[in-house]
Formats: structure tokens, C-alpha cells, sequence
């Protein structure tokens, strides 16, 4: 079985509020020992995602494995080995924060004394306070800090940093590398792209109540197409026929020489390698390519509206819906063909 | 709701950014108040007219059942004489209705007046926290303000609407009675009793105004004004039983005292304008002294850390839930030391009418007495336990249990921790009105052994109590957007204790309320068997709420 090596497997989960379909065969796998970036719009279906994971909600069908075990029937046995940040965090008004810190970390089955100091320390967090006099993001810290002190195995973060500042923002990485390291798996739903390209390992990402991509950045943005911009000494001629590329724009290149020629086109991933030959044949001068951001992953997948009103300075203008890797990356483990594309990459 | 309060506001949704302060539009504290007032009205569309129906027509209802069960005047003079025990008065009105034939008029006002304008208060004191402090302690409040709103706007809005709302009420019931056409329910009368109602809202109104500014909390808020009218209540049932200089210390009993049907005298309706007044300007000024969001104190720095017990379940009931319930237990206590510090007044009223006395059921009077003041004092604790039931849907919803059932906190250890929490803090509310009551009492008429005897006593009604609790949770856990209609036992029931008899509610729907099961100790005998009725099915419905909540989603934010 692979439960031992996956701290969650959720696979077709469906969850319905009334007539709404808030998770709609979802499939998600979490490995042990990963940080695991959890994407998607804002309704996408990560929060029910999380509180079907954490028994709070029944799953309508669908089997869902946390840490080898049933969310629903061993609710309280898995808690004790996991820790929960909620987006929104309230406080009891009249409990301090660090009588919630201690609450919320002894039901989990207690807390390292030092850690917690050390923890309130770096989050820059009075404890004394009241926790309706608390700020949004000094919230979000006692539910971190409650989190963080315990050593559980799996850490369920739903975008625990929304209301932190920069500097916060800064010492939360830190903590989740260390976290990383101590062989915490970390399940991260987050709207800031540079913290999931920073932090995460793998990211899945969600909408409308399914995964629509998961896999490594690399993998994703392998699959995803590249932009190129060249300089050649001679004209570049026959990019347009190559498969996989796109947007193929020639213009003189100003300055460089009289043949000089300034070529910018998009390739998909797997087709890359074949058009860098190609122009290596017109003699490049100078040569930038841009992996997507993921920022640029996410925007393909949140929804129509935002199809065609992109405009990046790497004038890349994907506006046609070609490359799209759904078909690829569609229930992400089994990645064989996959393996090919990365293969190709690789070299 | 007048166009010059709407002006400012509609003036300024339209106006360009350049014109922050519209022309001629008011730009003062209260700015704003006219859209305030129409947001709230919308807010309210089901809410206030359920309250204005159900008192119009629960008090014409009791009118009729007046008309129908004591035709003659000989019915009512044998109802009056009845009435005329400090019991009968200390859940009625003053003794003064009672003289003078008892007109069908006179029992309407003594009989009813009293326990509605009860509710008039609570609807006044919930209107007016629900859009006042409630609504900062969400932090709606600030949104709001950010608009083109002035400071004062949304605490006037509120004042509005409540008092609006009983002005409406007051107008319903001097109409609907008016027009009944029962005999000695005059038209004068009609208004002077709606009118009573009417200013006896406004006064708590204000009263919950002031209320809304002292603690930061909505739960305190309404606390403190429900702790105003049970006061009020007490302090009118102590001065109809002993010296009636009581009654003129409490709003209901200047309401009570404006006699009408019988003298129809409007001047005690001045005191309650005079108290509105002064308690809306005071609730004002209190408002200029705090900050958005905060109560009157700057909130102090705490613990930093917590103590063990309150990582355990009932640890933390205790600590969430032990303000709200000492709160009912100081109320209870010392309602229960008013009614019983007039109990040697009660004994030397009985020597003087001693043949009424004679023809009571076997019973010592004292101890009707001691009875009825228990089912009233129940009250508190049925309160206490859907009060403190209550709040598990609250933590639910508000967000705040959904990180603790994150943890290795089972929903069944969660919830029991609340139950034992309520059912152990509301026995205790019903133990702290029997030892005022029973102190009190045996210090008034020089009997030691009436504290012992009065604080058993009271805990006959502790079963009564469970198994309100267990109604309770069973909605909680099965219906849980219902679980505030558990509300309406402790309504009901003290509805039944109040006119059940007087208004002949049929026996089965008097046996609705959890309290009529209870043994009327010590003026009847004690008897277990519907104590352990009522303990076994409280112990099945928190049974059966508890497997609820451990088969549903938890209603999330």
C-alpha cells in the first residue's frame, strides 16, 4: 500500500452544500515528508477540502486517507498527530492568546514549553492580550504559533498567512523549511505564488471542486509553454513549422549587424529542445527564455475571464487554448508519460 | 425616518468624490441615521413583526379567555380573593386592582401587565443590542462607519427602531383592545395600557442603550439588560407583596400603577419618559467615551499562558460559559432574597383575610407562597441552561470550535464538557434562588429552619431544568439552525406560570412546560416519579443530541 508513504490520499471526493457541488471528484495525494502546495480561485474547494480532512465534514462519496486513516471514523486519533491553521481565525474575545496558544496545543496532546517561547519570540507575539483586541494577522499568529510548537507529523495550513506582514511572511518560510526538515508534511493552500514557489515541493491545483494539475513546478511548468526571445546573426526562418511553437515573431534586430534579426516565439515544453537546435543553426547572439511563472500556471486555470487579458512584459500571447496539459497531468501519480517529456527536458 | 435624516446619506452616494459633504445635507454625529434605521427595519422584517403579533395576540387571546371564563362578576370577585396572597400578588400586580369589582378591564391590566411588558422589555433590550453592539463586536460596525455615517448614527438607528417598534406595540394593543368590545375594557383604558407598554419600552430602550456601551461584549450587553428588567420585575413583585415603595423604584411597576381600566391615570407614564430620556442621553454620552469595538473599561492585559484545567472540556465550558451563569445566579439570588424578605409581610397580610386563609387547600400560605416564588425563580434557571446551550452554536458557527475539533477534542467530549457545564451551572442559579429566597425568608420571619428547607426545595426544579437542557442540544444536534427556538421553553413556561391558571389553559397545554410536572414543594407533597420522568428523558434527548452532532457537518463560517 502506499499509505505509508502518503500522508493523504483523497481520491474522487464529492461534498455537496444542497444543490451547490463544492468538491467534485476531487483526487489529491500529499507525500510523506513534503511541503505540498494547495492552489486554486477563491470557492475552488480548498477550505472543504481541508475540513473533510480533518473530519469536520462528511464526504458525500469518494475515498479520503489521512495519515493511513479514516478523517471521519478516527477523527480524534488523527488530530493528535496533525495541526490545523484555519484562514480565518477566531478567538474566544475573552480568552488571551496565549490562553488559546496552550488550549489549542494541550487538546492536541501538549506542547514544547521552549518551542512556544521561542516561537512567540520570532512571531513578535504578546500573549497577553485579550483575543478580541488581536489584529487579523496577529490572529493568524497564535494559530500558528499553536501549530507550530507541536511537533505533529502533518501540518494542514489553510492560507495561514493572509493577514501577516512581509517580515512574518518571511519568518513563516522559515519556519515551514524547518519544518521540512524535521520530516513534518506540510499541506499548504495559498494564494501568494512566490510562497509556494519558494516553499512547496509539489502543488495541486484546484477549481471548481477538482484537481486540474498536480505535480512538481518543474514538472508543471515543463508542461506549460516556454517563451523565448533570440538574437540570431542570420534570419531565422522555419520556426513557425516546428510542432509546438507558437506566436513566431521575426523583426530586424537594431544595431547588431545587417542580418541581425530578433525572433521571440512560445514553445511547449516538450517541444523545446527541438527549436533551440533549429536556431542554434542562425547563429544566436543572445538568448533568454522564460519558464512560467506560476503565477501564469494559475491564471490558465481561474476560469475564462481571465483568459486574454494577459499581458506580460515577455510578450508571450497565449491566448489560443493550445498546450494545455490537462490530459497530461490528470490524476498526477501514475506520471509515465510524463517521465518522457522530463527525459527530454533534462538533456 | 425622516427625508432630512435620508438626505445626507442618499446625497452623498451620488455625490462626486470632490463633495464629501453634500450640500445642504446635515453632515453632524447623526448623519446617516435615516438609512441606518431602514437597514435595520429590513433586517428585522420578520423578526419585529413576529414580536408586535405574538404579544397583540397573545394578550387579546388571554382578554377573551378572561371574557369567557369569568362572565359574572361573581366569577371574578371569587378570582380577585384568590389573587389576594402575597403569592397571587407577587405574580400579578398590586393589591389596588383587586378592589372595586375586579372589572374585566382591572383583571387585564393586573393579570397581564406585569409579565407583558416583561417581554416588551426583553424585545426593547435584544432589538436594541442585536444593532448595537452586536454589530461592532462582529465588526460590521466599522465597515459600516466608514461610510458616510455619523458617530452617533448607528446607536440612534438602533434606539429608533426598538423604541419605534414599541410605540407600534403600544398602538396595537390600545387598538386591539379597544376594539374587542369587552365589557369595562374601555377605550381610555385601552390606550392608557397601550401606552404603558409603549413608554415602558422606550424606558428599556434607553435602559439597553446604556447597556450596549458598558461591556465590549453582546452577550454582556443583553446580560445586563435582561438583568435590568428581571430586577425591575423583582423589585415591583417585592413592593405589591410589602411596601409598595418598592414598585415605584421599578419601571413595570409605575406601568402597573398607572391603574388602568380602574383610575386611568397617565402621569407614572412621565417617569418612564423621564427615564428613556435620561438613559438615551446617557447611553450617547457613554458612547463619546469609548473607542469602536471596546467597552468602557481598556480591556487589560491577561495570562500569557493558560492553566491545566482549561484544556479540559468542562474546564473550558466553564471559563467560556461562568460570567453568563453567574451572572443568572447573582440575579436569581438576590430576586430570590427580595421576594423572600417580604415573607413575614406575606404572613401578617394572611392573618388579616385568615377565612381566605382557611379555605386554601391544606397548605400553609407562607409555604404557597415560598412555592410560587420558586416556579417564578425557575425561570432563571431554564434561562441559564438554553442560555448557556446556546452558546456551543455560537462557537460553531462564529469559527471558534472548528480549530479546537481540529484537535485530539472529540465532538462528544466537546459537547459534554458544555452540557455538564450548563446543566451543572444551572442547578446551581436554581440552588442560589432557593438559599436567597430561604435566607431571606427565615431571617424575615425569624425562622432558621426555612433555609435548609426552601434550598432543597428549590432543587425539585432541577430535573425540569435537564430536561430543557436536553431539548436544547437534541435541537443543537439534529436541527441546529433551530437550536435558538429552544427559547421558547423558558417563554412558554413562565407564560403558563403567569396565566396558565388565570387564562384556563387547557391541562394538556399547561403539561407542555417542563415546570408544571414539577411537585409544588413544600405547599404539596413531594413526588419523585415525574422527576424521574423528567431526569430520564433529559438524559435520552442529550443523548440523542449528542449523536446528532456526532453525524453531521459542523456548520462552519
Amino acid at each position: 500500500m502506499k499509505s505509508s508513504s502518503n500522508a493523504i490520499e483523497i481520491a474522487d471526493l464529492v461534498k455537496t452544500f444542497g444543490p451547490t457541488r463544492a468538491l467534485d471528484g476531487l483526487d489529491l495525494t500529499v507525500r510523506a515528508g513534503e511541503v505540498h502546495g494547495f492552489l486554486g480561485p477563491n470557492g475552488a474547494g480548498k477550505s472543504t477540502t481541508i475540513r473533510v480532512l480533518l473530519g469536520l465534514l462528511r464526504a458525500d462519496s469518494g475515498t479520503v486517507r489521512l495519515l493511513g486513516g479514516d478523517p471521519w471514523g478516527e477523527a480524534v486519533a488523527l488530530h493528535r498527530r496533525l495541526a490545523y491553521v484555519p484562514g480565518d481565525v477566531e478567538l474566544w474575545p475573552n480568552l488571551t492568546g496565549g490562553e488559546a496558544i496552550d488550549l489549542l496545543a494541550r487538546l492536541r496532546g501538549g506542547l514544547d514549553p521552549k518551542r512556544r517561547a521561542r516561537l512567540l519570540e520570532r512571531f513578535e507575539l504578546d500573549p497577553s492580550k485579550k483575543g478580541r483586541t488581536y489584529s487579523k494577522g496577529n490572529r493568524q499568529k497564535v494559530a500558528l504559533v499553536a501549530a507550530l510548537a507541536s511537533r505533529a507529523e502533518l501540518l494542514l495550513l489553510d492560507e495561514p498567512t493572509a493577514g501577516l506582514d512581509p517580515l512574518m511572511e518571511a519568518v513563516f518560510q522559515e519556519l515551514i523549511g524547518e519544518a521540512k526538515e524535521n520530516g513534518q508534511t506540510v499541506l499548504l493552500s495559498s494564494h501568494i505564488m512566490a510562497q509556494v514557489e519558494k516553499l512547496c515541493d509539489r502543488v495541486s491545483i484546484v477549481r471548481q471542486g477538482s484537481v486540474v494539475q498536480s505535480g512538481s513546478l518543474d514538472e508543471l511548468r515543463h508542461l506549460t509553454r516556454t517563451s523565448v526571445e533570440a538574437t540570431t546573426g542570420r534570419p531565422a526562418s522555419g520556426l513557425e513549422e516546428l510542432p509546438g511553437v507558437h506566436d513566431v515573431r521575426v523583426t530586424p534586430a537594431e544595431g547588431t549587424g545587417p542580418d541581425a534579426t530578433r525572433v521571440t516565439f512560445s514553445v511547449d515544453g516538450p517541444h523545446l529542445e527541438r527549436a533551440v537546435s533549429r536556431l542554434a543553426g542562425f547563429g544566436v547572439r543572445s538568448l533568454l527564455s522564460h519558464p512560467p511563472t506560476l503565477e501564469e500556471l494559475m491564471l490558465r486555470h481561474y476560469g475564462d475571464r481571465h483568459h486574454g487579458d494577459r499581458h506580460h512584459g515577455d510578450s508571450r500571447h497565449d491566448d489560443s487554448p493550445h498546450g494545455d496539459p490537462h490530459g497530461d497531468l490528470r490524476g498526477g501519480e501514475n506520471g509515465d508519460h510524463r517521465d518522457d517529456a522530463s527525459r527530454a527536458a533534462g538533456r | 425616518m425622516s427625508g432630512a435624516a435620508t438626505a445626507p446619506a442618499a446625497g452623498a452616494a451620488e455625490a462626486p468624490a470632490t463633495a464629501p459633504a453634500p450640500a445642504g445635507g446635515p453632515a453632524g454625529p447623526f448623519a446617516g441615521t435615516g438609512t441606518m434605521v431602514r437597514f435595520a427595519l429590513r433586517r428585522d422584517r420578520v423578526r419585529l413583526p413576529v414580536w408586535l403579533g405574538l404579544l397583540t395576540l397573545t394578550t387579546a387571546a388571554s382578554v377573551g379567555s378572561f371574557q369567557s371564563t369569568y362572565p359574572e362578576p361573581a366569577d371574578r370577585a371569587t378570582v380577585a380573593e384568590t389573587f389576594r396572597s402575597p403569592a397571587g400578588l407577587a405574580m400579578s400586580g398590586p393589591e389596588r386592582y383587586l378592589d372595586g369589582g375586579y372589572s374585566l378591564g382591572a383583571m387585564t391590566a393586573h393579570q397581564l401587565l406585569g409579565f407583558f411588558t416583561l417581554a416588551v422589555g426583553l424585545m426593547a433590550v435584544l432589538t436594541v443590542v442585536r444593532h448595537s453592539r452586536v454589530e461592532e463586536e462582529s465588526g460590521r460596525a466599522e465597515l459600516v462607519r466608514s461610510g458616510v455615517l455619523g458617530r452617533h448614527a448607528q446607536l440612534a438607528a438602533a434606539l429608533l427602531v426598538a423604541g419605534g417598534a414599541c410605540l407600534l406595540l403600544g398602538a396595537l394593543l390600545a387598538g386591539t383592545l379597544a376594539s374587542m368590545g369587552v365589557e369595562g375594557v374601555t377605550a381610555g383604558g385601552a390606550a392608557l395600557y397601550g401606552a404603558a407598554s409603549a413608554t415602558l419600552g422606550l424606558a428599556f430602550t434607553g435602559a439597553a442603550g446604556v447597556a450596549a456601551q458598558v461591556t465590549p461584549f453582546s452577550r454582556g450587553a443583553t446580560g445586563l439588560g435582561c438583568a435590568v428588567l428581571g430586577a425591575a420585575y423583582a423589585l415591583r413583585a417585592v413592593g405589591d407583596v410589602g411596601p409598595s415603595a418598592f414598585s415605584w423604584l421599578s419601571p413595570i411597576g409605575w406601568a402597573q400603577r398607572a391603574y388602568p381600566f380602574l383610575d386611568d391615570r397617565w402621569w407614572p407614564l412621565l417617569l418612564h419618559l423621564g427615564l428613556a430620556a435620561a438613559a438615551t442621553v446617557a447611553a450617547f454620552w457613554l458612547s463619546t467615551r469609548r473607542d469602536l469595538g471596546a467597552g468602557l473599561r481598556p480591556a487589560r492585559p491577561g495570562r500569557p499562558g493558560a492553566v491545566a484545567w482549561l484544556a479540559m472540556p468542562f474546564g473550558l465550558a466553564f471559563r467560556l460559559g461562568r460570567g453568563l451563569t453567574l451572572g443568572f445566579a447573582a440575579g436569581a439570588l438576590l430576586f430570590g432574597v427580595m421576594l423572600g424578605s417580604v415573607l413575614s409581610d406575606a404572613e401578617q397580610m394572611l392573618e388579616e383575610v385568615e377565612e381566605m386563609a382557611a379555605q386554601l387547600v391544606g397548605a400553609s400560605t407562607t409555604d404557597i407562597f415560598i412555592s410560587v416564588c420558586l416556579t417564578i425563580l425557575a425561570g432563571a434557571g431554564l434561562a441559564a441552561v438554553v442560555a448557556a446551550l446556546t452558546r456551543a452554536r455560537a462557537e460553531e458557527t462564529g469559527g471558534r470550535a472548528e480549530p479546537l475539533l481540529a484537535t485530539a477534542l472529540s465532538r462528544t467530549a466537546w459537547i459534554g464538557g458544555q452540557l455538564a457545564f450548563a446543566l451543572g451551572g444551572a442547578t446551581l442559579v436554581l440552588l442560589a434562588a432557593g438559599l436567597g429566597l430561604g435566607a431571606a425568608g427565615a431571617a424575615s420571619v425569624g425562622d432558621a429552619a426555612l433555609l435548609p428547607e426552601v434550598a432543597l426545595a428549590s432543587l425539585a426544579y432541577a430535573p425540569a431544568v435537564w430536561f430543557t437542557g436536553g431539548v436544547t442540544l437534541a435541537l443543537y444536534g439534529w436541527f441546529p439552525r433551530a437550536t435558538a427556538a429552544a427559547w421558547a421553553i423558558p417563554g412558554y413556561a413562565m407564560g403558563v406560570v403567569f396565566l396558565g391558571e388565570v387564562v384556563n389553559l387547557p391541562r394538556a397545554l399547561r403539561e407542555l412546560s417542563p415546570l408544571t410536572h414539577v411537585p409544588s414543594v413544600p405547599a404539596e407533597g413531594f413526588e419523585a416519579v415525574p422527576l424521574l420522568v423528567l431526569t430520564f428523558l433529559a438524559t435520552g434527548l442529550s443523548w440523542l443530541g449528542v449523536l446528532g452532532l456526532r453525524r453531521r457537518d459542523l456548520g462552519l463560517p
